[in-house]
């Protein structure tokens, strides 16, 4: 049977900007897939190719084996979208917007009105269908906007960062209709720059950075991967880079010390990965000590999936973020966004 | 939050979703009646555009008729006050500038990313986009134009007879029609609302001035009626002008008096016909582009 969606080699640039530059997926039916990665690392623009809103320069996208540059009609009538910015009309009432959506998939009228019922009472949103979508909170509209993505009933629904700026109540309200939608079969693929949210929820994840792939698998085979425990020292609040330079060197000469990073972004703390011992942290404490070195914080923690992207790219997706929003172009966010 | 979803649903899923498009026309007739719903949904909740897309040209039709109350008689025509006169230009600039602005919502939707909905749906053809705006820009108009039609009627200027009536609701269709598909390939093509509006505030009162809307040729500089007889509003208000003074028309009355040669009242429908099929031609690579 093939794959719930399978991109293979996608490439697409805007301008001179190459957003994507060599990204493959393949996404087996049935599955929460998580796509984690900074801000303008591609995670945006592989969606808008998968869902026919852009068309890619190179590579091959197929939904269920149906390719969507060859046959988007009827890829559409397969895929669920759900846009990071929430576009409903303010004017309309809820009841008017699923209504409409149901149109555009034309839907008959009497399964439409069924499957209106079915999503409004998924998403809790029975209570507030007939009232206009303008007096709705920023949860509601998310959970509408849910409910219209999944209103034809696609076999994959697409969300890109689905939690971005809601309330924790509305997240989880998100996270737990994801698990019951995947619980019926629906394959999610869900993008987020949110480590906890994907590590939480996602069978499979795919880490893009820059454009490419840089690490793909389940979460615990991701952070098996990388191996070790992870120390994040801070020397001082904000600590001089020859102390964190000696620091360092002193660190690595622990046994059981892997590496040593510095964080410049952070205020030069370091990041450690150490054996997975009990004893890591108090040899580190140690020889800090026996240096001289007074320690602002410590802590130990697993890996994370911060962890995997910082092995493979040596910043963190935080450090990863803030970069990109500094180089953020608004003409050419615009112009990647509008059709 | 509490329903989950059942097999039954799961095995309707199973069959409906592979089912066949069926039927091409009644998708496409589904599809642009509910986007055309959309529109006068909001239309509904928000009168004030229509009541003030009324209230402006009942406006234009009292001022400028008492503005040029006091002309001379027989300045504009022999026998014919201004009030008569003016009435064409107004359905005429009325119907230009509502179809102008069509654009807009449009516009707003590319923005604000509603498009975006409709452009991953499944749409038989995202022409529906474009038919739901034609649809509801023309009804606005034609509303319009009735309102105007009846002030105008109360304000001394009389009526064409039913087939004149019949020629005017065709002419402002075409007009419409046009200028709703030239103002859609601009709401594609340009980056913004605010390039938007900045194209329909230089196109609108200029277009409106160098048309025979306000004057007859007659009053213009030569020059001024090269521009006039070129301008396509001008084949829209001088016929409508023509029945509304005439009610013996014929295809063959003679409508205008260009600086080229005399314009009979079916060539000047004949220049509206092409106006309209140029500008939806000329829109097509756009909307194509933007519809890939």
């Amino acid at each position: 049977m093939a794959p719930a969606v399978l991109i293979e080699n996608l490439q697409k640039r805007y301008g001179s900007v190459e957003a994507v530059k060599d990204v493959s997926l393949h996404i087996e039916s049935g599955e929460i897939f998580g796509l984690l990665g900074p801000n303008g690392a591609g995670k945006t623009t592989t969606i808008r190719c998968l869902c026919t809103l852009a068309e890619p320069d190179a590579g091959k996208i197929e939904v269920s084996g149906i390719s969507v540059t060859e046959n988007p009609k009827l890829a559409r009538q397969h895929l669920g979208y759900v846009a990071q910015e929430i576009a409903l009309d303010k004017v309309l009432t809820g009841r008017e917007l699923l209504e409409l959506q149901a149109s555009l998939y034309h839907l008959p009228r009497s399964l439409a009105k069924e499957r209106i019922e079915i999503v409004l009472d998924q998403l809790g949103l029975q209570d507030y269908s007939d009232q206009k979508i303008g007096t709705y909170s920023g949860g509601l509209k998310k959970r509408l906007d849910l409910a219209a993505g999944l209103l034809h009933q696609p076999q994959v629904l697409v969300l890109d960062e689905p939690t971005v700026g809601l309330d924790i109540e509305s997240r989880y309200t998100v996270w737990s209709f994801l698990r019951q939608i995947r619980e019926a079969g629906t394959t999610v693929l869900i993008t987020s720059h949110y480590l906890e949210e994907i590590d939480m929820l996602a069978d499979q994840v795919a880490i893009i950075d820059q454009g490419r792939v840089i690490a793909s698998g389940t979460p615990s085979q991701l952070k098996d991967k990388v191996g070790g425990d992870r120390i994040t020292l801070r020397i001082r609040e904000f600590t001089p880079n020859d102390e964190a330079e000696r620091a360092k060197s002193l660190l690595e000469s622990v046994p059981a010390v892997q590496e040593v990073i510095i964080n410049s972004a952070q205020g030069n703390s370091l990041n450690l990965v150490v054996s997975a011992q009990s004893d890591a942290l108090s040899t580190v404490q140690r020889a800090l000590q026996d240096a001289g070195l007074p320690t602002f914080g410590i802590a130990q923690s697993r890996p994370s999936l911060d962890d995997v992207y910082l092995a493979a790219t040596g910043r963190t997706l935080l450090d990863a973020d803030l970069a990109a929003a500094a180089t953020r172009d608004e003409k050419a966010e615009r112009k990647k966004q509008m059709r | 939050m509490s329903t989950t979803v059942t097999s039954s649903q799961l095995s309707e899923k199973a069959t409906g979703q592979l089912a066949p498009t069926s039927n091409l026309i009644a998708d496409f007739l589904q599809e642009t009646i509910a986007l055309t719903r959309r529109l006068f949904i909001q239309l509904q909740r928000r009168p004030s555009t229509l009541a003030a897309g009324i209230i402006q040209p009942l406006m234009w039709l009292i001022l400028f008729g008492a503005l040029f109350q006091n002309a001379p008689e027989g300045l504009f025509g022999s026998g014919i006050n201004y009030g008569r006169f003016i009435g064409a230009g107004i359905i005429v600039f009325t119907a230009f500038g509502g179809a102008l602005n069509a654009g807009l919502p449009v516009m707003f939707d590319r923005e604000f990313g509603f498009l975006n909905r409709l452009l991953v749906a499944p749409l038989v053809s995202r022409y529906s986009i474009v038919m739901a705006s034609a649809i509801f820009i023309t009804t606005l108009s034609l509303i319009q134009t009735v309102a105007i039609v009846v002030m105008s009627a109360f304000l001394g200027a009389g009526l064409p007879n039913a087939s004149g009536l019949a020629l005017v609701t065709f002419i402002v269709l075409l007009l419409v029609l046009g200028v709703t598909a030239l103002s859609l390939g601009l709401a594609f093509s340009l980056p913004g609302h605010i390039e938007l509006i900045a194209v329909i505030f230089v196109t609108n009162l200029p277009l409106l001035f160098a048309s025979t809307a306000l004057v007859p040729l007659a009053f213009m500089p030569t020059w001024l009626q090269w521009v006039a007889s070129l301008n396509p509003l001008s084949y829209a208000i001088e016929p409508i002008r023509y029945v509304y003074l005439h009610n013996d028309w014929s295809l063959g009355s003679v409508v205008m008096q260009a600086p080229f040669g005399e314009v009979t009242l079916g060539a000047a429908l004949l220049v509206l016909v092409g106006f309209c099929a140029v500008a939806l031609l000329s829109i097509q690579p756009r909307l194509r582009r933007a519809f890939a």
